[in-house]
Protein backbone atom coordinates (compact mmCIF):
# COMPACT_ATOMS: atom_id res chain seq x y z
CA UNK A 1 0.00 0.00 0.00
CA UNK A 2 1.50 3.22 -1.11
CA UNK A 3 0.50 6.27 0.45
CA UNK A 4 0.94 9.97 0.36
CA UNK A 5 0.80 12.69 2.91
CA UNK A 6 0.44 16.39 2.26
CA UNK A 7 2.51 18.65 4.84
CA UNK A 8 2.34 22.46 5.62
CA UNK A 9 4.70 23.98 7.97
CA UNK A 10 2.42 26.31 9.73
CA UNK A 11 2.84 28.98 13.15
CA UNK A 12 3.38 27.03 16.70
CA UNK A 13 -0.22 27.11 17.66
CA UNK A 14 1.01 29.41 20.61
CA UNK A 15 2.29 32.10 18.85
CA UNK A 16 1.19 35.20 18.70
CA UNK A 17 -0.16 36.22 15.43
CA UNK A 18 1.04 40.13 14.51
CA UNK A 19 -0.46 42.08 11.04
CA UNK A 20 2.45 43.26 9.14
CA UNK A 21 2.07 46.68 8.12
CA UNK A 22 1.71 46.60 4.91
CA UNK A 23 -1.81 45.28 6.52
CA UNK A 24 -1.29 42.00 3.58
CA UNK A 25 0.82 39.39 5.65
CA UNK A 26 1.05 38.55 9.32
CA UNK A 27 4.84 39.48 10.75
CA UNK A 28 7.16 36.08 9.88
CA UNK A 29 9.88 37.07 11.81
CA UNK A 30 10.49 35.13 15.67
CA UNK A 31 7.49 32.66 14.32
CA UNK A 32 8.03 28.86 15.39
CA UNK A 33 7.40 26.86 12.33
CA UNK A 34 5.99 23.64 12.65
CA UNK A 35 4.79 20.34 10.92
CA UNK A 36 0.38 21.75 10.91
CA UNK A 37 -1.17 19.49 13.59
CA UNK A 38 -3.58 18.08 11.33
CA UNK A 39 -1.05 17.27 9.20
CA UNK A 40 0.77 15.07 12.13
CA UNK A 41 -2.59 13.17 12.41
CA UNK A 42 -2.22 12.62 8.75
CA UNK A 43 1.82 10.71 8.79
CA UNK A 44 0.76 8.91 11.91
CA UNK A 45 -2.10 6.79 10.14
CA UNK A 46 -0.06 6.34 7.10
CA UNK A 47 2.83 4.66 9.11
CA UNK A 48 0.51 2.57 10.96
CA UNK A 49 -1.04 1.86 7.58
CA UNK A 50 2.32 0.84 6.16
CA UNK A 51 3.22 -1.04 9.71
CA UNK A 52 0.19 -3.39 8.55
CA UNK A 53 -0.36 -3.28 4.51
CA UNK A 54 3.86 -2.48 3.40
CA UNK A 55 4.73 -0.07 0.91
CA UNK A 56 5.93 3.34 0.75
CA UNK A 57 4.93 6.54 2.78
CA UNK A 58 5.62 9.32 0.49
CA UNK A 59 5.57 13.21 2.24
CA UNK A 60 5.04 16.31 0.16
CA UNK A 61 5.42 19.81 1.06
CA UNK A 62 5.31 23.01 -0.32
CA UNK A 63 6.70 26.15 0.55
CA UNK A 64 10.34 27.65 0.88
CA UNK A 65 13.66 25.57 2.02
CA UNK A 66 12.26 26.11 5.69
CA UNK A 67 9.61 23.34 4.91
CA UNK A 68 12.51 20.71 4.59
CA UNK A 69 12.88 20.39 8.10
CA UNK A 70 9.25 19.47 8.74
CA UNK A 71 9.53 16.70 5.99
CA UNK A 72 12.56 15.62 8.01
CA UNK A 73 10.18 15.48 11.11
CA UNK A 74 7.89 13.33 8.58
CA UNK A 75 10.89 11.02 7.55
CA UNK A 76 12.54 10.85 10.96
CA UNK A 77 9.00 9.45 12.39
CA UNK A 78 9.16 6.66 9.46
CA UNK A 79 7.71 8.63 6.64
CA UNK A 80 9.82 6.94 3.37
CA UNK A 81 10.74 9.66 0.93
CA UNK A 82 9.62 13.48 0.60
CA UNK A 83 9.37 15.89 -2.27
CA UNK A 84 9.27 19.95 -1.32
CA UNK A 85 7.68 22.03 -4.20
CA UNK A 86 9.88 25.07 -4.06
CA UNK A 87 9.31 28.12 -5.70
CA UNK A 88 9.42 31.53 -5.10
CA UNK A 89 6.21 32.10 -7.37
CA UNK A 90 4.10 30.08 -5.27
CA UNK A 91 4.88 32.42 -2.45
CA UNK A 92 1.19 33.95 -2.08
CA UNK A 93 -0.58 31.04 -4.37
CA UNK A 94 -4.27 30.46 -3.48
CA UNK A 95 -6.12 27.28 -2.83
CA UNK A 96 -6.39 25.82 -6.40
CA UNK A 97 -2.70 27.31 -7.31
CA UNK A 98 -1.47 25.18 -3.82
CA UNK A 99 -3.53 21.90 -4.93
CA UNK A 100 -2.22 22.21 -8.51
CA UNK A 101 1.03 22.31 -7.82
CA UNK A 102 0.35 19.11 -5.08
CA UNK A 103 -1.33 17.25 -7.91
CA UNK A 104 1.33 17.97 -10.82
CA UNK A 105 3.54 16.03 -8.21
CA UNK A 106 0.90 13.09 -7.32
CA UNK A 107 -0.21 12.61 -10.22
CA UNK A 108 2.76 11.27 -11.03
CA UNK A 109 3.14 8.53 -8.54
CA UNK A 110 2.08 5.23 -7.36
CA UNK A 111 -0.73 5.81 -4.36
CA UNK A 112 -3.75 4.18 -2.74
CA UNK A 113 -4.28 6.55 -0.50
CA UNK A 114 -3.33 10.31 0.16
CA UNK A 115 -3.65 12.04 3.61
CA UNK A 116 -3.87 15.73 4.21
CA UNK A 117 -4.88 17.59 7.51
CA UNK A 118 -8.58 18.21 7.71
CA UNK A 119 -7.05 22.45 7.39
CA UNK A 120 -4.18 24.22 8.08
CA UNK A 121 -4.01 26.06 11.46
CA UNK A 122 -2.55 29.24 9.79
CA UNK A 123 -5.36 30.17 6.68
CA UNK A 124 -7.67 27.69 8.10
CA UNK A 125 -8.79 27.33 4.48
CA UNK A 126 -9.88 23.24 4.71
CA UNK A 127 -9.75 23.46 1.00
CA UNK A 128 -6.62 22.33 -0.19
CA UNK A 129 -7.41 18.39 0.20
CA UNK A 130 -10.77 18.62 -1.12
CA UNK A 131 -9.23 20.79 -4.35
CA UNK A 132 -6.54 17.88 -4.66
CA UNK A 133 -8.85 15.34 -4.74
CA UNK A 134 -11.29 17.13 -7.18
CA UNK A 135 -8.23 17.78 -9.46
CA UNK A 136 -6.81 14.02 -9.24
CA UNK A 137 -10.10 12.87 -9.83
CA UNK A 138 -10.92 10.45 -6.60
CA UNK A 139 -12.98 10.64 -3.79
CA UNK A 140 -12.62 12.53 -0.85
CA UNK A 141 -12.92 11.69 2.70
CA UNK A 142 -13.14 14.76 5.26
CA UNK A 143 -13.03 15.14 8.59
CA UNK A 144 -12.24 11.57 9.76
CA UNK A 145 -11.39 10.26 13.13
CA UNK A 146 -11.21 6.84 12.08
CA UNK A 147 -9.69 4.81 9.27
CA UNK A 148 -10.27 0.95 8.24
CA UNK A 149 -9.14 -0.63 5.21
CA UNK A 150 -9.98 -3.41 4.01
CA UNK A 151 -7.80 -6.87 3.89
CA UNK A 152 -7.27 -6.35 0.52
CA UNK A 153 -6.58 -3.13 0.01
CA UNK A 154 -9.07 -2.05 -2.32
CA UNK A 155 -12.16 -0.16 -0.16
CA UNK A 156 -12.06 1.85 3.34
CA UNK A 157 -14.09 2.50 5.62
CA UNK A 158 -14.02 5.87 8.12
CA UNK A 159 -15.80 7.59 10.72
CA UNK A 160 -16.77 11.15 10.34
CA UNK A 161 -18.43 12.88 13.46
CA UNK A 162 -21.04 15.78 12.04
CA UNK A 163 -22.90 17.75 14.60
CA UNK A 164 -24.36 14.96 17.00
CA UNK A 165 -23.68 12.01 14.77
CA UNK A 166 -21.14 9.95 13.38
CA UNK A 167 -21.50 8.77 9.70
CA UNK A 168 -19.39 5.46 8.71
CA UNK A 169 -18.74 5.89 4.84
CA UNK A 170 -17.10 3.17 2.47
CA UNK A 171 -15.19 4.42 -0.56
CA UNK A 172 -12.88 2.43 -3.44
CA UNK A 173 -9.18 3.03 -3.40
CA UNK A 174 -7.48 4.99 -4.32
CA UNK A 175 -9.20 8.07 -2.14
CA UNK A 176 -7.93 10.93 -0.35
CA UNK A 177 -8.64 11.21 3.54
CA UNK A 178 -8.16 14.37 5.86
CA UNK A 179 -6.91 14.06 8.87
CA UNK A 180 -9.41 15.52 12.25
CA UNK A 181 -7.92 15.10 16.00
CA UNK A 182 -8.95 12.05 17.69
CA UNK A 183 -7.72 9.98 14.50
CA UNK A 184 -4.65 8.97 16.48
CA UNK A 185 -2.20 10.10 18.58
CA UNK A 186 1.13 11.28 16.43
CA UNK A 187 4.24 9.22 17.37
CA UNK A 188 7.53 11.27 18.14
CA UNK A 189 11.08 10.56 16.01
CA UNK A 190 13.31 8.62 17.47
CA UNK A 191 16.82 9.67 17.99
CA UNK A 192 17.75 6.58 15.47
CA UNK A 193 14.81 8.14 13.37
CA UNK A 194 16.30 10.97 13.09
CA UNK A 195 19.51 9.80 12.42
CA UNK A 196 17.85 7.77 9.54
CA UNK A 197 15.77 10.45 8.49
CA UNK A 198 19.04 12.63 6.79
CA UNK A 199 19.69 10.10 4.17
CA UNK A 200 16.57 9.62 3.41
CA UNK A 201 15.97 11.12 -0.30
CA UNK A 202 14.36 14.41 -0.38
CA UNK A 203 13.69 15.76 -3.50
CA UNK A 204 12.64 19.62 -4.70
CA UNK A 205 11.00 20.50 -7.69
CA UNK A 206 10.37 24.03 -9.31
CA UNK A 207 6.87 25.20 -10.98
CA UNK A 208 9.17 24.13 -14.21
CA UNK A 209 10.29 20.75 -12.79
CA UNK A 210 6.38 20.06 -12.76
CA UNK A 211 5.75 21.54 -16.09
CA UNK A 212 3.48 24.50 -14.91
CA UNK A 213 3.66 28.12 -15.58
CA UNK A 214 3.41 30.72 -12.66
CA UNK A 215 0.75 32.74 -14.36
CA UNK A 216 -1.85 29.35 -13.56
CA UNK A 217 -0.99 28.70 -10.37
CA UNK A 218 0.97 32.05 -8.50
CA UNK A 219 -0.25 35.31 -7.39
CA UNK A 220 -2.17 36.36 -10.57
CA UNK A 221 -3.63 33.18 -10.59
CA UNK A 222 -5.14 34.37 -7.15
CA UNK A 223 -8.92 33.78 -7.39
CA UNK A 224 -9.71 35.25 -3.68
CA UNK A 225 -7.82 38.65 -3.38
CA UNK A 226 -7.03 39.81 0.14
CA UNK A 227 -7.65 43.52 0.88
CA UNK A 228 -6.77 43.55 4.41
CA UNK A 229 -5.84 41.97 7.46
CA UNK A 230 -6.24 43.54 10.82
CA UNK A 231 -5.87 41.63 14.12
CA UNK A 232 -8.97 40.54 15.65
CA UNK A 233 -11.69 43.09 17.43
CA UNK A 234 -11.17 44.22 21.27
CA UNK A 235 -13.40 43.15 23.66
CA UNK A 236 -14.88 46.09 25.93
CA UNK A 237 -13.31 45.43 29.69
CA UNK A 238 -15.10 43.14 31.70
CA UNK A 239 -16.37 43.00 35.07
CA UNK A 240 -15.20 41.48 37.93
CA UNK A 241 -17.68 40.23 40.03
CA UNK A 242 -17.29 41.39 43.93
CA UNK A 243 -18.97 39.27 46.74
CA UNK A 244 -17.38 38.16 50.33
CA UNK A 245 -18.68 34.59 49.56
CA UNK A 246 -18.25 32.10 46.34
CA UNK A 247 -22.25 32.54 46.90
CA UNK A 248 -23.17 35.52 47.02
CA UNK A 249 -20.67 36.05 43.69
CA UNK A 250 -22.86 33.18 42.26
CA UNK A 251 -25.84 35.50 43.17
CA UNK A 252 -24.41 38.17 41.64
CA UNK A 253 -23.87 36.38 38.41
CA UNK A 254 -26.75 34.84 38.14
CA UNK A 255 -28.72 38.17 38.00
CA UNK A 256 -26.39 39.50 35.83
CA UNK A 257 -26.76 37.57 33.56
CA UNK A 258 -30.68 37.26 33.44
CA UNK A 259 -30.86 41.26 33.85
CA UNK A 260 -27.97 42.74 32.44
CA UNK A 261 -26.71 40.62 29.50
CA UNK A 262 -30.24 38.79 28.74
CA UNK A 263 -28.24 35.66 28.29
CA UNK A 264 -30.03 33.38 29.93
CA UNK B 1 -23.95 38.07 -16.27
CA UNK B 2 -23.96 36.47 -13.01
CA UNK B 3 -26.99 37.42 -10.61
CA UNK B 4 -28.83 37.44 -7.29
CA UNK B 5 -27.58 35.22 -4.32
CA UNK B 6 -27.82 31.49 -4.59
CA UNK B 7 -27.89 29.97 -0.48
CA UNK B 8 -27.60 26.24 -0.24
CA UNK B 9 -29.79 24.94 2.36
CA UNK B 10 -28.61 21.72 4.70
CA UNK B 11 -31.19 19.16 5.51
CA UNK B 12 -30.96 15.83 8.07
CA UNK B 13 -33.53 12.93 8.57
CA UNK B 14 -35.91 15.23 6.28
CA UNK B 15 -35.78 18.55 8.52
CA UNK B 16 -34.27 21.73 7.65
CA UNK B 17 -31.20 22.77 9.81
CA UNK B 18 -30.99 26.18 11.50
CA UNK B 19 -27.81 26.85 9.46
CA UNK B 20 -30.08 27.04 6.14
CA UNK B 21 -32.59 29.51 7.85
CA UNK B 22 -29.14 31.92 8.33
CA UNK B 23 -27.87 31.80 5.41
CA UNK B 24 -31.25 32.81 3.66
CA UNK B 25 -31.20 35.74 6.29
CA UNK B 26 -28.12 36.78 5.23
CA UNK B 27 -28.36 36.01 1.50
CA UNK B 28 -31.47 38.29 1.89
CA UNK B 29 -29.53 41.04 3.13
CA UNK B 30 -27.02 41.01 0.62
CA UNK B 31 -29.76 40.62 -2.08
CA UNK B 32 -31.68 43.16 -0.60
CA UNK B 33 -28.39 45.67 -1.16
CA UNK B 34 -27.88 44.23 -4.54
CA UNK B 35 -31.33 44.55 -5.75
CA UNK B 36 -31.38 40.92 -6.34
CA UNK B 37 -32.89 37.85 -5.54
CA UNK B 38 -32.47 35.23 -3.31
CA UNK B 39 -33.10 31.29 -4.38
CA UNK B 40 -32.16 28.55 -2.27
CA UNK B 41 -31.42 25.06 -3.39
CA UNK B 42 -32.57 22.15 -1.38
CA UNK B 43 -31.36 18.82 -2.02
CA UNK B 44 -33.05 15.72 -0.63
CA UNK B 45 -35.58 13.04 -1.24
CA UNK B 46 -39.19 13.43 -0.35
CA UNK B 47 -38.23 16.97 1.36
CA UNK B 48 -40.34 19.24 -0.94
CA UNK B 49 -43.06 19.64 1.84
CA UNK B 50 -39.95 21.31 3.75
CA UNK B 51 -39.41 24.29 1.19
CA UNK B 52 -41.85 26.78 1.94
CA UNK B 53 -40.06 27.51 5.49
CA UNK B 54 -37.51 28.71 3.47
CA UNK B 55 -39.65 31.41 1.78
CA UNK B 56 -40.70 32.84 5.38
CA UNK B 57 -36.97 33.67 6.08
CA UNK B 58 -36.63 35.36 3.23
CA UNK B 59 -36.07 33.33 0.13
CA UNK B 60 -37.64 34.18 -3.18
CA UNK B 61 -37.20 30.76 -4.97
CA UNK B 62 -36.84 27.41 -3.71
CA UNK B 63 -35.09 25.16 -5.82
CA UNK B 64 -35.55 21.69 -4.95
CA UNK B 65 -33.48 18.67 -5.87
CA UNK B 66 -34.94 15.39 -4.96
CA UNK B 67 -33.54 12.27 -5.76
CA UNK B 68 -33.18 9.13 -3.29
CA UNK B 69 -29.43 9.21 -4.22
CA UNK B 70 -29.63 12.67 -2.10
CA UNK B 71 -30.30 11.51 1.16
CA UNK B 72 -28.34 11.26 3.30
CA UNK B 73 -25.54 13.56 2.02
CA UNK B 74 -22.56 12.26 0.06
CA UNK B 75 -20.33 14.69 -1.22
CA UNK B 76 -20.18 13.60 -4.60
CA UNK B 77 -24.13 12.97 -5.62
CA UNK B 78 -24.20 16.87 -3.91
CA UNK B 79 -21.46 18.45 -5.98
CA UNK B 80 -22.65 17.05 -8.92
CA UNK B 81 -26.12 18.40 -8.85
CA UNK B 82 -24.87 21.56 -7.60
CA UNK B 83 -22.40 22.10 -9.66
CA UNK B 84 -24.77 21.48 -12.63
CA UNK B 85 -27.34 23.87 -10.96
CA UNK B 86 -25.10 26.42 -10.30
CA UNK B 87 -24.01 26.75 -13.98
CA UNK B 88 -27.56 26.44 -14.77
CA UNK B 89 -28.87 28.97 -12.91
CA UNK B 90 -25.35 31.73 -12.68
CA UNK B 91 -25.59 33.47 -9.07
CA UNK B 92 -23.11 35.89 -8.37
CA UNK B 93 -23.11 35.10 -5.11
CA UNK B 94 -23.02 31.54 -3.27
CA UNK B 95 -23.12 30.79 -0.01
CA UNK B 96 -22.97 27.49 2.23
CA UNK B 97 -22.64 26.84 5.73
CA UNK B 98 -19.59 26.66 7.46
CA UNK B 99 -20.71 23.37 8.79
CA UNK B 100 -19.17 19.86 8.59
CA UNK B 101 -21.31 19.22 5.35
CA UNK B 102 -20.72 22.75 4.25
CA UNK B 103 -17.17 22.20 4.66
CA UNK B 104 -16.39 19.15 2.80
CA UNK B 105 -18.97 20.27 -0.02
CA UNK B 106 -17.34 23.69 -0.39
CA UNK B 107 -13.86 22.62 -1.12
CA UNK B 108 -14.69 20.36 -3.81
CA UNK B 109 -17.23 22.52 -5.46
CA UNK B 110 -15.06 25.36 -5.85
CA UNK B 111 -12.85 23.27 -7.02
CA UNK B 112 -15.00 22.03 -9.52
CA UNK B 113 -16.29 25.18 -10.64
CA UNK B 114 -13.16 26.17 -10.47
CA UNK B 115 -13.63 29.42 -8.09
CA UNK B 116 -12.22 31.14 -5.30
CA UNK B 117 -14.10 30.45 -1.91
CA UNK B 118 -13.71 32.05 1.52
CA UNK B 119 -14.56 29.88 4.43
CA UNK B 120 -16.23 30.01 7.83
CA UNK B 121 -16.81 33.86 7.16
CA UNK B 122 -18.41 35.69 10.12
CA UNK B 123 -19.60 39.15 8.20
CA UNK B 124 -20.28 39.96 4.45
CA UNK B 125 -20.93 42.95 2.96
CA UNK B 126 -21.52 44.43 -0.55
CA UNK B 127 -19.22 46.77 -1.84
CA UNK B 128 -19.55 48.38 -5.42
CA UNK B 129 -21.39 45.41 -6.20
CA UNK B 130 -18.81 42.78 -5.30
CA UNK B 131 -18.93 40.57 -2.13
CA UNK B 132 -16.55 41.58 0.43
CA UNK B 133 -15.98 38.81 3.22
CA UNK B 134 -14.57 38.67 6.81
CA UNK B 135 -13.13 35.74 7.69
CA UNK B 136 -11.08 34.60 11.28
CA UNK B 137 -7.48 33.08 10.26
CA UNK B 138 -5.20 31.63 12.45
CA UNK B 139 -8.32 30.76 14.49
CA UNK B 140 -8.89 34.40 15.36
CA UNK B 141 -6.15 35.97 15.92
CA UNK B 142 -6.19 37.95 13.09
CA UNK B 143 -9.18 38.60 10.27
CA UNK B 144 -8.70 38.91 6.72
CA UNK B 145 -11.05 40.72 4.63
CA UNK B 146 -11.27 39.24 1.38
CA UNK B 147 -12.99 39.57 -1.96
CA UNK B 148 -13.24 37.69 -5.60
CA UNK B 149 -10.84 38.36 -8.67
CA UNK B 150 -13.18 37.49 -11.76
CA UNK B 151 -14.53 35.03 -10.17
CA UNK B 152 -17.97 34.12 -10.58
CA UNK B 153 -20.37 32.80 -8.33
CA UNK B 154 -18.21 34.50 -5.62
CA UNK B 155 -18.37 31.90 -3.09
CA UNK B 156 -18.42 31.74 0.66
CA UNK B 157 -19.45 30.00 3.50
CA UNK B 158 -20.75 31.53 6.76
CA UNK B 159 -19.80 29.85 10.57
CA UNK B 160 -23.19 28.43 11.89
CA UNK B 161 -24.72 30.85 14.93
CA UNK B 162 -23.25 33.92 13.56
CA UNK B 163 -25.48 35.55 10.88
CA UNK B 164 -28.24 37.16 12.06
CA UNK B 165 -31.70 35.21 11.81
CA UNK B 166 -34.61 36.79 10.48
CA UNK B 167 -37.96 36.85 12.33
CA UNK B 168 -40.23 34.38 10.39
CA UNK B 169 -42.84 36.04 8.19
CA UNK B 170 -45.21 33.03 7.70
CA UNK B 171 -47.02 36.03 4.90
CA UNK B 172 -44.09 35.70 2.85
CA UNK B 173 -43.73 32.58 0.83
CA UNK B 174 -41.18 31.43 -1.84
CA UNK B 175 -41.55 30.46 -5.13
CA UNK B 176 -41.02 26.53 -4.85
CA UNK B 177 -39.65 24.66 -8.07
CA UNK B 178 -38.49 21.38 -9.20
CA UNK B 179 -34.98 21.55 -10.24
CA UNK B 180 -34.14 19.71 -13.24
CA UNK B 181 -30.73 18.22 -13.08
CA UNK B 182 -29.00 14.93 -14.33
CA UNK B 183 -27.26 12.37 -11.96
CA UNK B 184 -25.27 9.81 -12.93
CA UNK B 185 -24.54 6.41 -10.66
CA UNK B 186 -21.06 6.42 -12.01
CA UNK B 187 -20.38 9.84 -10.76
CA UNK B 188 -21.23 8.55 -6.93
CA UNK B 189 -17.91 6.37 -5.34
CA UNK B 190 -18.84 7.21 -1.94
CA UNK B 191 -21.54 5.45 0.26
CA UNK B 192 -23.21 5.96 3.70
CA UNK B 193 -22.71 2.44 5.18
CA UNK B 194 -23.88 3.58 8.75
CA UNK B 195 -25.03 6.46 10.94
CA UNK B 196 -24.46 6.54 14.93
CA UNK B 197 -26.62 8.78 16.68
CA UNK B 198 -25.40 10.67 19.48
CA UNK B 199 -28.20 9.68 21.73
CA UNK B 200 -27.98 11.99 24.40
CA UNK B 201 -29.51 14.40 21.95
CA UNK B 202 -27.19 17.56 23.43
CA UNK B 203 -26.10 20.30 20.69
CA UNK B 204 -23.09 19.96 18.86
CA UNK B 205 -20.37 22.84 20.30
CA UNK B 206 -20.33 24.53 16.81
CA UNK B 207 -24.32 25.29 17.25
CA UNK B 208 -24.65 25.14 20.35
CA UNK B 209 -26.19 28.79 21.62
CA UNK B 210 -24.79 28.50 25.10
CA UNK B 211 -21.77 26.32 26.43
CA UNK B 212 -20.39 25.36 29.66
CA UNK B 213 -16.57 24.78 29.03
CA UNK B 214 -14.50 22.96 31.87
CA UNK B 215 -10.33 23.48 31.65
CA UNK B 216 -7.56 21.45 33.64
CA UNK B 217 -9.12 23.42 36.83
CA UNK B 218 -12.15 20.85 36.99
CA UNK B 219 -9.21 18.54 38.73
CA UNK B 220 -10.78 15.20 37.08
CA UNK B 221 -13.09 13.66 34.69
CA UNK B 222 -15.57 13.00 37.92
CA UNK B 223 -16.09 16.71 38.66
CA UNK B 224 -17.59 17.77 35.36
CA UNK B 225 -20.79 16.37 36.80
CA UNK B 226 -21.18 20.11 38.71
CA UNK B 227 -21.29 21.50 34.57
CA UNK B 228 -23.52 18.83 33.77
CA UNK B 229 -26.23 20.11 36.02
CA UNK B 230 -25.03 24.00 35.28
CA UNK B 231 -25.56 23.15 31.64
CA UNK B 232 -29.19 21.27 31.97
CA UNK B 233 -30.76 23.99 33.81
CA UNK B 234 -29.77 26.84 31.00
CA UNK B 235 -29.91 24.32 27.90
CA UNK B 236 -26.04 24.27 27.74
CA UNK B 237 -23.88 22.20 25.77
CA UNK B 238 -20.37 21.01 28.01
CA UNK B 239 -17.11 21.87 26.21
CA UNK B 240 -13.30 21.22 27.27
CA UNK B 241 -10.09 22.81 26.92
CA UNK B 242 -7.12 21.20 25.19
CA UNK B 243 -5.36 20.06 28.21
CA UNK B 244 -8.73 18.58 29.81
CA UNK B 245 -8.69 16.29 26.41
CA UNK B 246 -5.67 15.64 26.27
CA UNK B 247 -5.74 14.34 30.00
CA UNK B 248 -8.34 12.13 28.82
CA UNK B 249 -10.96 13.60 31.02
CA UNK B 250 -13.69 14.26 28.10
CA UNK B 251 -13.61 13.39 24.33
CA UNK B 252 -11.86 15.23 21.40
CA UNK B 253 -15.42 16.32 19.82
CA UNK B 254 -15.84 18.22 22.85
CA UNK B 255 -12.42 20.59 22.58
CA UNK B 256 -12.49 24.26 21.69
CA UNK B 257 -9.58 26.03 20.70
CA UNK B 258 -7.64 26.35 17.81
CA UNK B 259 -7.07 22.27 17.06
CA UNK B 260 -10.21 22.14 18.56
CA UNK B 261 -14.08 23.77 17.63
CA UNK B 262 -14.41 26.63 16.87
CA UNK B 263 -17.75 28.34 18.84
CA UNK B 264 -19.86 31.01 18.56
CA UNK B 265 -22.51 30.66 21.45
CA UNK B 266 -24.63 33.44 22.92
CA UNK B 267 -23.28 32.63 26.39
CA UNK B 268 -19.67 31.11 27.07
CA UNK B 269 -18.42 29.94 30.52
CA UNK B 270 -15.95 28.86 31.36
CA UNK B 271 -14.69 27.11 33.93
CA UNK B 272 -11.10 26.84 35.22
CA UNK B 273 -9.75 27.63 32.17
CA UNK B 274 -6.63 29.59 32.26
CA UNK B 275 -7.35 30.62 28.50
CA UNK B 276 -4.47 29.67 26.37
CA UNK B 277 -3.83 31.57 23.18
CA UNK B 278 -5.07 28.32 21.51
CA UNK B 279 -8.39 28.37 23.48
CA UNK B 280 -9.33 32.10 23.50
CA UNK B 281 -9.02 31.95 19.50
CA UNK B 282 -11.75 29.13 19.34
CA UNK B 283 -13.99 30.84 21.54
CA UNK B 284 -13.48 34.79 21.26
CA UNK B 285 -16.29 34.97 18.82
CA UNK B 286 -18.85 34.13 21.83
CA UNK B 287 -21.65 37.00 22.37
CA UNK B 288 -21.52 36.81 26.18
CA UNK B 289 -18.50 35.47 27.86
CA UNK B 290 -17.94 34.24 31.70
CA UNK B 291 -14.86 33.03 33.30
CA UNK B 292 -14.91 31.38 36.83
CA UNK B 293 -11.00 30.75 38.09
CA UNK B 294 -8.87 30.91 41.33
CA UNK B 295 -6.37 32.67 39.63
CA UNK B 296 -7.08 36.75 39.16
CA UNK B 297 -4.25 36.69 36.39
CA UNK B 298 -5.82 34.28 34.17
CA UNK B 299 -5.59 35.12 30.81
CA UNK B 300 -9.41 34.42 29.92
CA UNK B 301 -9.84 37.33 32.37
CA UNK B 302 -8.82 39.77 29.74
CA UNK B 303 -11.94 38.22 27.21
CA UNK B 304 -14.54 38.05 29.98
CA UNK B 305 -17.60 40.09 29.93
CA UNK B 306 -18.19 38.47 34.10
CA UNK B 307 -15.48 37.49 36.01
CA UNK B 308 -15.62 35.40 38.97
CA UNK B 309 -12.15 34.78 40.95
CA UNK B 310 -13.07 31.92 43.26
CA UNK B 311 -12.83 28.55 43.42
CA UNK B 312 -14.68 26.78 40.61
CA UNK B 313 -16.15 24.09 42.66
CA UNK B 314 -17.84 26.94 45.55
CA UNK B 315 -19.36 28.95 42.87
CA UNK B 316 -20.76 26.52 40.23
CA UNK B 317 -22.80 24.86 42.33
CA UNK B 318 -24.80 27.67 43.82
CA UNK B 319 -24.57 29.48 40.72
CA UNK B 320 -26.78 26.72 39.12
CA UNK B 321 -29.12 27.02 42.03
CA UNK B 322 -29.39 30.73 41.57
CA UNK B 323 -30.13 30.28 37.89
CA UNK B 324 -32.48 27.40 38.66
CA UNK B 325 -34.48 30.72 41.02
CA UNK B 326 -34.96 33.04 38.68
CA UNK B 327 -35.92 30.77 35.21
Amino acid sequence: MNIIVCLKQVPDTETLIKVAPDGQSIVKDDIKWVMNPYDEFGVEEALRLKEKFGGEVTVVGLGPKRVTETIRTALAMGCDKGVLINDPALENSDVLGRAKALAAVIKNLDFDIIFTGQRGVDEDNGLVGAALAELLDIPQLSLIVKVEVSEDGKSVKVNRPVEGQVLVIESSLPALITAQKGLNEPRYASLPGIMKAKKKPLEEKTLADLGLDASGVGEGARKLKILQMTPPPQRAAGKIIEGETPEEKAAQLAKLLREEAKAI
Amino acid sequence: MAQGVMTIAEQRDGEIRKISYELVSEGRRLADSLGQEVTTLLLGSNIKDKASTLGHYGADKVLVAEDPRLDPYTTDAYVAVIAELVKANDPAILILGASVQGKDLSGRLSAKLGVGMAQDCTVFAIEDGNLVATRPIYAGKAYAKVTFSDSFPQMATARPNVMTLNEPDTSKSAEVVDASFTLDDSAIKTKVADVMKDESGKVDLTEADKIVSGGRGMKGPENYNILEALADVIGATVGASRSAVDAGWRPHTDQVGQTGKVVSPNLYIACGISGAIQHLAGMSTSKVIVAINKDPDAPIFQKADYGVVDDLFKVVPPLTEEIKKLL
